[in-house]
């Protein structure tokens, strides 16, 4: 099963590695991974997605615990939680192909950032099946890149990760 | 984080040498001005560091250059930094103090590596504090550059930079403090070269306490859990108490044996646990595993309950996991959660320090009877038959004129020292031997690298162990594969005269390949042979020492009474013993525990 781990981690020198050679170490799978600072300049929030059975994801969650740099960590997906991730697109627009593109986009509610001539930049937020989906939609008309930002996540309600 | 509260006052500087002071301008108390390397000296007497093993070099110059100006903190110049680290862990494992070790950057912290994966996989305490290039090469690729974080990093429990001289007096604090504490482990100190340079001073202050927001070890279990498993252990019919390394680090062995004596059952220890509840006792069925005894393997496999105390059910204690005592439910008291149920399921989880649980369960169960005492003494039947089924079996002794057999060196080892020697092994065939054949009654004396089986552990180990234990015998169980590994530290012993009693166990083979290449590989030895062996006799010679050449069984008794003679003598015994010996019980790969092979000829 598909588990979305939200860390709060040491904004330290070295920290983000830890993380990262604990998962290639100990033989866990990342699909996604996405960090940035918060609201304290002390913390950075780090956002995992990756597969596997009850028995691994336990061993992911205490061995993420046992780093010292990591603060406090949830599993987002044991509860009610909101899932995004942003996409840049640039997808080839020639002729006919550009109302196409714009159609689509309208459609998934994303919106074209940055017109060049032949190709149009697309951005679009969601969770991951939605931005997968759109990647599929426009794959007959001609993917010329794509830039994800790996998903993002937090629980719906009062429940927060926080100090 | 680290440090920012201290950070620079920009005092001012001085080109003296030694210590200076600086006065408020109310001429009130005042504060130490110390050099980073200085405040490293210092803060080494303050946590009460007895001794440093290290070895000097270009980013580590101005910490030895404080070392010297200092007598508090005696420094152990070894041959090689991999002995630094086995020598700290050493001396860690038999006086439960977090070791030290000081190496340069480069070469000097690659070298050791092994040293701080070894003390990783065994939860040994130690720092490690490596010289690094100043903090303006940092990337450069500059002379004796390594990013030793980086390398380091799998086999750390933490791991520290200096990015400031202020902040050493708290980081040096936080590093012994996760060293020893919780689940302990190595911690590695990176400190660039200008870090420690001698013309600049800051404030020193020793940190008496130390607090880390993301690190708090748990102090108890959860009484809740303990009481279920005081209720399955007082209802158990076939129980058997499975305890590990984490008894002996967690100085829980006297309440372990109060526990165990108080019900009744049966103990078996990992090899890191050896010792933690005396041998010699009945309840004691040695240990388990790979090599361990036939009647701990098959209590195991035929138990309805097994107490699992600070072990981690490594692959060679569990044998395939699939088929792990299939009869059994499992307690499981860990101080690392992760270590509960990685590789078997527990039924019980508990994570907490051995002994307040243990403690906990005492006063649970101090009352109180276990409920099936008819089961218990048919349980008992069992094993007292398993036992009896091996008696005498183990192995046969060699008639005179015949090679002698390393079981039999051991035994009249344990004889001559009354079983009362610390013991520290190499990794091989003559480590399964030590542990079989050498009886413990007390923690800490059986010293081995038992995760990452470390050849070159023993000597430098046995070091370590000598300074800490300086009026007992210590004895480094070597092979002559091993030995070869870290001999340049004869030099060391001669150096500061350490009297270690080294027992090479001499087959002229990798014995533990060579037995694998004979069971799978139908004998064919690939370079587990050595043909060109020195003579160790003239070698330890050269170094000053003694060294005593035994060949046959009348020759071995004479040879010990003279090798323990005198406990502050280096005497090295080349023992030569049969080469075609194997180590038995063993477990059949991919079976489970009760499946093993008990000599060349028998199988359960």
């Amino acid at each position: 099963m598909r588990h979305i781990i939200s860390i709060l981690l040491e904004n330290e020198p070295g920290a983000l590695s830890r993380v990262v050679g604990l998962f290639s170490q100990r033989n866990f799978n990342i699909e996604s991974l996405n960090v940035a600072p918060t609201e304290d300049a002390t913390l950075s929030r780090l956002t995992v997605t990756t597969v596997g059975d009850d028995r691994i994801v336990e061993q992911i969650t205490k061995q993420l615990n046992k780093l010292i740099d990591v603060v406090k960590l949830v599993d987002l997906t044991e509860g009610n939680h909101i899932e995004r991730e942003l996409m840049l697109v640039k997808v080839k627009a020639l002729g006919a192909q550009r109302d196409e593109v714009k159609r689509t986009a309208d459609i998934f509610r994303a919106q074209v950032v940055d017109v060049a001539p032949g190709v149009y930049t697309v951005q679009i937020a969601g969770d991951a099946g939605k931005l997968d989906a759109f990647v599929q939609a426009m794959a007959p008309i001609g993917i010329l890149e794509v830039a994800r930002t790996g998903v993002s996540g937090i629980a719906r309600g009062d429940k927060m990760l926080s100090l | 984080m680290s440090g920012s509260g201290v950070l620079p006052h920009s005092i001012f500087v001085t080109h003296s040498e030694g210590e200076m002071t600086l006065e408020t301008s109310r001429g009130e108390t005042t504060v130490e001005l110390l050099s980073g390397a200085d405040m490293i000296a210092r803060f080494l007497k303050d946590e009460g560091v007895e001794y440093i093993y290290g070895y000097p070099g270009g980013a580590a110059l101005h910490i030895y250059d404080a070392l010297f100006r200092q007598d508090d903190v005696k420094h152990i110049l070894v041959r090689h930094e991999q002995a630094a680290t086995h020598a700290a862990d050493g001396y860690a494992r038999a006086s439960g103090k977090p070791g030290t070790v000081l190496v340069t950057s480069g070469p000097g912290a690659t070298n050791a590596v092994t040293g701080i994966a070894t003390a990783y996989m065994d939860s040994i305490p130690m720092v490690v504090l490596c010289g690094q290039v100043a903090s303006h090469l940092i990337g450069e690729d500059a002379f004796q550059e390594t990013d030793i974080i980086g390398v380091t990093r799998p086999i750390v429990k933490h791991s520290f930079s200096i990015r400031h001289p202020a902040e050493i007096p708290m980081v040096l604090k936080k590093a012994y403090y996760l060293a020893a504490s919780g689940r302990p482990g190595p911690v590695v100190v990176d400190i660039p070269k200008d870090m420690t340079a001698p013309t600049e001073r800051y404030e020193y202050v020793y940190p008496k306490k130390v607090k880390l927001r993301s690190y708090n070890p748990v102090t108890r279990g959860h009484s809740g859990q303990i009481k279920k498993a005081v209720d399955l252990m007082l209802k158990a019919r076939r129980p058997v108490f499975y305890t590990g390394g984490g008894i002996v680090t967690g100085r829980a062995c006297e309440a372990l044996t109060d526990l165990v004596c108080r019900l009744g059952y049966p103990i078996t220890t990992t090899l890191m646990g050896i010792g933690a509840y005396p041998q010699s006792d009945r309840q004691s069925l040695g240990w388990l595993g790979m090599h361990g005894s036939y009647e701990s393997n098959m209590a195991m496999h035929h138990a309805d309950l097994i107490i699992a105390i600070g072990a981690r059910f490594d692959d060679r204690v569990t044998n395939s996991t699939s088929k792990f005592c299939p009869t059994a439910k499992i307690v499981h008291v860990d101080i690392d959660p992760s270590s509960i149920s990685k590789t078997v399921r527990a039924d019980v989880p508990i994570v907490g320090p051995a002994g307040s649980v243990i403690n906990e369960m005492i006063s649970l169960v101090q009352d109180r009877e276990p409920t099936n005492p008819e089961a218990l003494t048919e349980w008992w039947q069992k094993i007292d038959g398993w036992r009896e089924e091996r008696r005498g079996k183990l192995y046969e002794p060699a008639e005179p004129g015949e090679p002698l057999k390393p079981e039999q060196v051991i035994e009249e080892i344990c004889r001559v020292t009354r079983g009362e020697a610390y013991v520290t092994t190499d990794v091989g065939q003559h480590q399964m031997f030590a542990g079989q054949y050498y009886k413990f009654d007390k923690p800490n004396r059986f010293i081995t690298s038992g995760g990452l089986g470390t050849m070159g552990f023993g000597f430098p180990a046995a070091m370590g162990v000598k300074q800490s234990y300086p009026d007992d015998d210590v004895i480094c169980v070597t092979g002559e594969g091993s030995f070869q590994m870290m001999m340049q530290e004869l030099s060391t012993c001669k150096q500061y005269g350490i009297g270690v009693k080294i027992v090479n166990l001499n087959n002229g083979s990798l014995g533990m390949v060579r037995q694998w290449q004979d069971l799978n590989y139908k004998s064919r030895h690939a370079h587990s042979y050595m043909e060109s062996l020195p003579d160790f006799q003239k070698l330890i010679e050269a170094y000053g020492f003694t060294a005593l050449r035994v060949e046959s069984p009348e020759e071995l008794e004479p040879a010990l009474e003279r090798a323990f003679a005198d406990k502050n003598e280096l005497v090295f015994l080349d023992i030569y013993v049969d080469p075609r010996e194997h180590v038995y019980p063993m477990h059949v790969p991919l079976g489970s525990m009760r499946d093993m092979l008990l000599s060349k000829t028998e199988r359960t």
